[in-house]
């Protein structure tokens, strides 16, 4: 098992995508000659060639649009957004379409397309490159909403998300590329969407998180665990859309309090979704009103203040300490 | 019926002036006067040394991320000297050259590539719109400020900038389409440095240029030299002529190179070949200024040091303003959203003022 950090792992999924199926295509701005901005897509041009991995000209909406018409001769296109902060030239093909061939034509044509980008931030970029919009997909009906957060799950999410016959939105937190590596099997891996992951397990309270912040999470999950003996749950949510209210239902019944982490903004986050998953499934095992620690409803500040701004392990552990006085 | 050649009234054009050993051809010389043609050369070479500068500081660890201009000098000062304070301009993310031009401070400028939202001060008495990341997305813009003035009846113009990977953009598309239904007092300069990150500007687009996609909107345009500053200003100037006299849009190309990497984070090796950069590193706008300058007898080696040694002094000033105020508060990243704050929003600033006390944390940098 070699060890690998995200951006590798990714590659990974991306090369076992185009070796498996001869209609996986990838395109992108930068994806070829320069493999990617990230270099997530390294090596994969002069392996595949010029047909297979390809370099488009800058115009996200024609990105999505034509991986949406080759999508419907049949091919399986996986798009990189160069960054998140740029998929909204693309969102009419993604709302309007990527999302709605396959109920518009009542099944007739599936769209299996991967729309790739990193996304959150953390990395001193300049503006609309460290937004979190994942609420907006999620929010969209006819999309699959996954977000990785390790390199072994960047991998197995990936892969499952290039073999899946409907639209997938695929978040990479760029803060996590090159954070630290982890074994990743030789043997094609892969994870199911919809799915969450119990990460670390507990039983005095639930923390849910996904993404980057899954790092400070389960800083914060140590920290309680060490400091004040108690015993913490973590959740990987992994898909935000579908939710997996099972695996949610199981762990706050179990615990009776949670604390829901992310870093995108609060208002209609994926956060007030889950917490409203737990108060519908689980009102009566509740012990502490469920708390969100998130990004505030304000845009993403430039770099200078973005470490004050993003959610740490501190803020996590005192609400989760504040749920856990009720 | 018929079947014959389609002719259009639109104007496609080519300009150039000063050849890149610096000689002029005299029957399209403008003839402009001394001292905008020294003007003009501190300009370029405030633009060449503020830009060293950028990417030194970049080294340093003193500003983020940074995308520089190098060779892109003469396009940047020369339209932007066709403009009067009253004109609006409304950049993409690569004209500091401009930018400083039209009286943004330097320590301004710093402050944008250093992650403060300072950067984005527009200074008063100049109508410009700060650094617009998301490619192409100003150029509706420029469209939309140019038609205002139309309505108001002001004798003023828009002047908007863009690379040419972004001309694919749809954005560029339509901003042009209601620049020419609308027949707003709009000049689009078209900063073709024939790179997009890594991908050639042939590649782009299967048009032999750009300019001539004005035709497809109805309007005039100029494909120019791009590191000639005196056809760029002389296309810029009667561009402008025009669309203050009620005469329409405009739309520029201005053919210059990228000679060194997209941002500091990009390896041009990787995707072009060094000896493509060699070719248009002797067609640099400032060499041949330079000489040309030499060549009138206006310039020396000894004023050339001198203007050298006066603008890296306005350059260090600038830095030591930017080292000077990069403690700022992370509090007001609720400061400005709403004119009119909604009461959660109140509540979320105090919870954040809560944490940082926590936290220990008074400012960020
Ligand atoms: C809408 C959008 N997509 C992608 C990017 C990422 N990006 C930044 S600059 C750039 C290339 C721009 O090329 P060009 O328009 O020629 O301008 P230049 O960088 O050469 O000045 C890209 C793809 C962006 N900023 N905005
Ligand atoms: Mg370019």
């Amino acid at each position: 098992m070699p060890s690998l950090n995200m951006v590798k792992a990714l590659n990974l999924a991306l090369n076992e995508g185009l070796r498996e199926d001869e209609d996986v295509v990838i395109m992108g701005e930068d994806v070829g000659q320069d493999e990617g901005v990230f270099r997530v897509t390294e090596n994969l041009l002069k392996k595949y060639g010029r047909d297979r991995v390809i370099d488009t000209p800058l115009a996200e909406g024609a990105i999505v649009g034509t991986a949406v018409g080759m999508a419907l001769y049949g091919m399986k296109p996986v798009c990189e957004m160069q960054f998140s902060g740029f998929a909204y030239q693309a969102y009419h093909q993604i709302e309007g379409h990527m999302s709605r061939y396959r109920n518009r034509t009542r099944g007739r044509y599936n769209m299996p397309i991967v729309v790739r980008m990193p996304f959150g931030g953390g990395i001193r970029a300049i503006e609309h490159h460290s937004e979190s919009r994942e609420a907006l997909y999620a929010h969209n009906p006819g999309l699959k909403m996954v977000v990785c957060s390790t390199p072994r799950n960047a991998r197995a999410l990936l892969l499952e998300s290039i073999r899946h016959p409907d639209p997938v939105i695929f978040f990479e937190p760029k803060a996590v590329y090159r954070a630290f590596k982890e074994e990743v099997p030789d043997e094609p891996e892969t994870m199911p969407i919809g799915k969450a992951q119990v990460v670390r397990e507990g039983s005095d309270i639930t923390l849910i998180s996904y993404g980057a912040m899954m790092r400070p999470t389960l800083e914060a999950a140590a920290d309680l665990t060490d400091d004040d003996g108690v015993s913490v749950e973590v959740l990987d949510l992994l898909t935000v859309s579908p939710l997996d209210t099972e695996t949610l239902t199981k762990s706050v019944a179990k615990t009776g309090r949670a604390v829901v982490i992310h870093e995108g903004p609060r208002t209609c986050g994926v956060g007030a979704e889950v917490v409203a998953r737990i108060v519908e499934t689980c009102f009566y095992h509740l012990e502490a009103p469920v708390r969100r620690i998130t990004g505030y409803d304000v845009h993403f500040p430039y770099f200078a203040r973005e470490q004050a701004f993003l959610p740490g392990a501190d803020r996590i552990t005192h609400a989760a300490r504040e749920t856990l006085a009720c | 019926m018929a079947r014959k050649k389609i002719t259009v009234d639109h104007k496609l054009e080519y300009l150039a002036i000063l050849d890149e050993h610096g000689k002029i051809d005299d029957g399209l010389d403008p003839k402009l006067d001394d001292n905008t043609l020294l003007e003009m050369h501190r300009l370029m070479l405030t633009t060449r040394l503020l830009d060293d500068r950028l990417l030194a500081m970049q080294r340093q660890g003193k500003i983020g991320t940074y995308a520089p201009i190098r060779g892109q000098e003469a396009v940047q000062i020369a339209t932007a000297m066709t403009l009067t304070p009253d004109d609006w301009m409304l950049q993409s993310f690569r004209e500091p050259g401009v930018c400083y031009y039209r009286g943004w401070p330097i320590h301004t400028i710093m402050q944008f590539w250093g992650g403060y939202e300072e950067g984005c001060t527009v200074p008063e008495g100049i109508n410009d719109t700060p650094i617009c990341v998301p490619v192409a997305s100003q150029f509706p813009h420029v469209t939309g400020v140019a038609w205002a003035m139309k309505i108001k009846g002001k004798e003023t113009v828009a002047l908007g900038y863009i690379g040419d990977g972004a001309t694919s953009e749809g954005d560029f598309h339509e901003a042009l389409t209601f620049a020419g239904v609308y027949d707003v007092p709009a000049v689009f300069v078209i900063v073709n440095n024939q790179w997009a990150i890594s991908h050639p500007r042939e590649m782009q687009t299967r048009a032999a240029t750009l300019a001539q996609k004005a035709g497809g909107y109805g309007i005039d345009g100029i494909q120019v030299d791009g590191n000639d500053p005196l056809a760029i200003y002389v296309a810029t100037t009667e561009a402008v002529a025009k669309a203050r006299a009620g005469g329409g849009p405009t739309l520029i190309e201005a053919v210059t190179y990228r000679l060194i990497m997209h941002t500091t984070a990009d390896d041009p090796k990787k995707y072009r070949d060094e000896a493509d950069v060699k070719v248009w590193e002797k067609r640099d706008p400032l060499i041949r200024f330079d000489q040309y300058l030499r060549d009138k007898g206006l310039l020396d080696d000894e004023r050339d040091a001198a203007m050298r040694d006066e603008i890296k002094k306005i350059i260090k000033e600038g830095v030591t303003q930017y080292e000077a105020n990069r403690d700022v508060d992370p509090r007001d990243c609720f400061k400005y959203l709403y004119e009119d704050v909604p009461e959660e929003l109140k509540q979320q600033a105090a919870e954040f003022d809560a944490a940082l006390q926590r936290e220990g944390v008074t400012i960020g940098h």
